[in-house]
């Protein structure tokens, strides 16, 4: 997005909300709720959407609603999206506020940069691995906020010192335990009272925690297992037309020939639109509309991107690599060292671009009105996308209504607004509400992709083997020079350099530098784990090989460079313990390791793999070790590590997007491959527990996986994997 | 053309092209959104659902095609034994992530318990390998459906 869009956009949000925070809490909450519509649309079981505004309710801050019927509502930043925030972030905020989980009810705040920011990205975004890490103090401190002013409420009413009583399970207590009231009645009298700053109130000890740190239930399973969750998808609205789209299949391209009659003779179609890069199609129902696309027959002038290749982008990273670049790390004497080494090795990674695949397919319903745009959809960043829909359409920002959903499945794809500003474009051309639904193909093929990167590393080696020098090229599109150019300094993305930078061990003289590359005619974006999953690969491979290369055991090698970093190092015995490592395997079986330091936490893994006589690998298991400080609910963080394995698996094992005469190759399920339940193994989690701050676990064990996986197959075959997905022809058995 | 529908017990005429997939006419034309849309191509089995208790993807069930058929969408699986023991186990083993495939695999269980009542390893892999979760949660799928068939 522009820079500048985005730079206004978040002056103006501090403005306003400082102007708000000076006017006082009341407005504070007006302010909080413009986003949210009156409109009763949707059943809204609990802990789903809550749209309607709550009315004299107790606000002392943008994140605590207390109606008098006594409702509970946490106007939650983070978009739920299966990474469990629904759960955690009401966990955080009812520890405190002394509520039970399930009187809790979520409603998704609008966008707002000054109350809802994600203090670890700088935006409010759902990413990063970072929700957890952002509002931990943040949702307790209004916890205890909300308690103190509550308790002081009651207190007033019985004439009594507010220390002198207790809250529990949303009820305020006296001394004696034989008053009490509860907190909805007592919202209106809280609400009268001054809030004190959320610095000064004083938290729990963490050895108090009765709800932190425990197995609480998710909040948002009952309504995904009978039907009644309401995704971006799902939206109905009275009035409401179905459009479906085909996008040029080329960037840059353009309708040449749409034949509008035969689209129109289909039952149900109602209007054809065509804005040159995209063609609509929108009528009564999906169904409908599908069909009238098809009989619409398309055909496309491609434009300047219709001989975009794979190749080509490659040999221009082959290239763009051999210049230096944005220098990341420079400790010691590289040359000098590499020099002096007692052996040298050198190797050049590779790793493809990705689609993310969610299963929810991308989907925005717009209704453009003169004066305001209503906009349904699942987004993990409500703020970037009412800036651009405001500058599309021309409208002030508070216009812009976002009406965010749950997110089937977003990693990544949905920090970016593209979807919702195709569909404001094409909603400029209907008369009344409009859904858009990208078909799997449009999905796969106009994805914004995890970008192609090529890496150049040499080490040096002394007598003893261990790793003298170090240098570590990255060559590839920069996501962030796009997306928030603020973040990049003298061309230097701090993502794209993420855990290569700084990998784990000891290595006295490093060099580390960034080449942006950007490729033509393809569009990059975030992808789960995002410059870690790319570099962790690439490091933690390059350290095994260097284990290899010094006739070293690789958990023994990364051990002995790992003496300053304690709790690395303890990920890495952990894991290679659980995993009974170093116990004789059969033969083409073998074991690899990976250790990780990313988004706060440190990961370890060891993958078994068997590789078959004609190449297939078949992964027997994953042991995880994790130690990502304080944790809010254990079940969780299995679940994610469950998950985001088998997220960077499938990548490893299947995931490549490859572009030939500026087309994606890819087009569905049957050609872009996930991970089915055959071929799963099964993740175990060892769990380190302290007290440390808390890291982030989404995307932590997607990074940490495929070297653990390329390693064992190493172990296994003896073949050194520099290029992923894992190239299967290369692995026959040659006897 | 008007076509009659048995949906859940309960009849249905929709006005639509015979070659619509029901898919579309359960999630839009009736407003039943619990069954999802993945991928158009049967290659996923989120649009899952039964007719007359067998599994079928409805992104490529012609409405046409359906006849007198009884169909059983996610919105009423609670109401059979095997429906009803899924998602209780799901609840308990916190199966679920993002929540999107999940209509599609407790649809495709269901059909599995109910024909194979203690299910191996490589039935739940052929009965359930035309489910994609993206979410991952596939471990927790296969504990669940044998914790609720007691294997």
């Amino acid at each position: 997005m522009d820079e500048l869009v985005l730079k206004e956009q978040i002056a103006d949000e501090t403005e306003m909300s400082r102007r708000a925070f000076l006017q006082g809490t009341g407005l504070l909450l007006g302010f909080a709720l413009t986003g949210a519509s009156t409109e009763s649309v949707f059943a809204a079981p609990a802990s789903q959407v809550v749209e309607n505004e709550v009315t004299g309710a107790f606000a002392p801050n943008g994140f605590i609603r207390i109606n008098p019927t006594g409702a509970v509502t946490l106007v939650i930043p983070m978009i739920e999206m299966g990474q469990g925030v629904y759960t955690s972030l009401s966990m955080l905020l009812a520890e405190e506020l002394e509520v039970k989980l399930d009187q809790i009810q979520v409603q998704h705040a609008p966008p707002n940069h000054a109350l809802y920011v994600n203090s670890i990205i700088g935006i409010q975004n759902t990413g990063g691995s970072a929700s957890v890490r952002a509002f931990w103090t943040p949702l307790r401190q209004a916890g205890a906020v909300g308690r103190n002013l509550l308790i002081a409420a009651a207190a007033k009413r019985w004439n009594v010192d507010p220390a002198t009583c207790r809250a529990k399970d949303g009820v305020v207590f006296d001394a004696s335990g034989s008053k009490h009231l509860r907190y909805g009645e007592l919202a209106k009298a809280a609400a009268k009272l001054p809030v004190p700053p959320a610095a000064n109130v004083k938290l729990k000890d963490p050895k108090d925690f009765t709800l932190i740190g425990t197995r609480a239930k998710r909040v948002d399973s009952s309504i995904k297992v009978d039907g009644r969750a309401l995704y971006g998808i799902d939206t109905r609205l009275p009035g409401m037309k179905v459009a479906a789209v085909a996008i040029s299949p080329v960037l840059g391209g353009k309708a040449k020939t749409v034949d509008e009659k035969a689209a129109l003779a289909v039952k149900g179609v109602r209007q054809v639109v065509n804005i040159d890069e995209t063609v609509a199609v929108v009528a009564d129902h999906t169904g409908a509309a599908k069909k009238g696309l098809e009989a619409a027959a398309i055909t496309w002038d491609d434009g300047p991107n219709g001989k975009v290749s794979n190749a080509d982008i490659v040999k221009q990273l082959e290239e763009e690599s051999k210049k230096p670049g944005a220098v990341a790390r420079n400790v010691g004497d590289v040359g000098k060292a590499l020099a002096e080494a007692a052996q040298r090795v050198d190797a050049i990674y590779q790793v493809p671009f990705l689609a993310h695949a969610a299963m929810e397919p991308m989907n925005c319903t717009v209704h453009l009105q003169k004066d305001r745009c209503d906009i349904w959809v699942g987004t993990q960043a409500p703020t970037i996308t009412q800036s651009q829909v405001a500058e599309l359409t021309g409208l002030p920002k508070d216009a812009i209504k976002i009406h965010n959903h749950l997110i089937g499945g977003g990693f990544g794809r949905r920090l970016e607004a593209d979807g919702t500003i195709l569909a404001v474009k094409i909603a400029k051309h209907v008369d009344g509400p409009v859904k858009v639904i990208w078909s799997r193909e449009e999905d796969i093929q106009h994805d914004m992709y995890r970008p192609y990167y090529l890496d150049r590393l040499s080490a040096g080696l002394d007598a003893a083997g261990k790793p003298v020098a170090w240098t570590h090229r990255i060559a590839g599109s920069s996501v962030m020079a796009r997306y928030y150019p603020p973040y990049v300094k003298d061309g230097l993305d701090p993502d794209a350099i993420e855990a290569a930078a700084e990998p784990p061990y000891a290595l006295p003289n490093i060099h580390v530098d960034f080449v942006r590359v950007e490729p033509r005619g393809v569009r990059t974006s975030w992808w789960r784990g995002v410059g870690p999953t790319h570099n962790v690969f690439v490091v933690e491979s390059f350290i095994d090989e260097l284990a290899h290369a010094a006739k070293q055991d690789p958990v023994a090698y990364r051990k002995g460079l790992l003496g300053h970093n304690p709790r690395a190092l303890a990920v890495l015995l952990l894991a290679a313990e659980k995993a009974g490592w170093g116990s004789p395997l059969p033969a083409r079986h073998g074991c690899g390791i990976s250790v990780q330091f990313a988004y706060g936490s440190y990961t370890s893994q060891v993958a078994e793999v068997e590789v078959a006589a004609d190449g297939s690998v078949k992964v027997k298991r994953i042991v995880c070790a994790i130690d990502c400080g304080m944790y809010v609910n254990p079940d969780t963080i299995e679940a994610q590590v469950q998950g985001g394995t088998l997220f960077g698996l499938t990548a490893a094992l299947h995931g490549s997007i490859t572009f030939k005469d500026g087309r994606v190759e890819q087009s569905n399920f049957d050609s872009y491959l996930p991970m089915r339940i055959d071929e799963v193994p099964v993740v175990e989690t060892h769990l380190i527990r302290n007290a440390e701050a808390p890291g982030g676990i989404g995307e932590a064990p997607t990074a940490i996986v495929s070297a653990a996986v390329t390693n064992a197959i190493f172990a296994a075959t003896g073949k050194r994997l520099r290029s992923l997905p894992i190239d299967m022809d290369s692995l026959k058995s040659s006897s | 053309m008007a076509i009659t529908l048995k949906i859940n017990g309960t009849p249905h005429e929709v006005d639509v092209d015979g070659d619509i997939p029901l898919l579309w006419v359960l999630r839009d034309v009736l407003g039943m959104t619990g069954t999802k849309f993945g991928c158009g191509q049967a290659l996923c089995g989120a649009c899952t659902v039964h007719l007359d208790g067998q599994p079928v993807r409805s992104c490529q069930t012609p409405v046409d095609s359906v006849g007198d058929s009884a169909i059983t969408t996610i919105e009423a699986i609670g109401k059979t034994p095997q429906g009803a023991a899924l998602q209780k186990v799901w609840l308990e083993l916190e199966v679920v992530q993002c929540g999107y495939c999940q209509s599609g695999q407790i649809m495709s269980a269901a059909a599995l318990l109910k024909d194979t009542p203690k299910p191996t390893d490589d039935d739940i892999d052929a009965a359930m390998s035309g489910n994609v979760c993206r979410c991952g949660t596939y471990q927790r799928i296969r504990a669940a459906i044998k914790h609720a068939a007691g294997v």
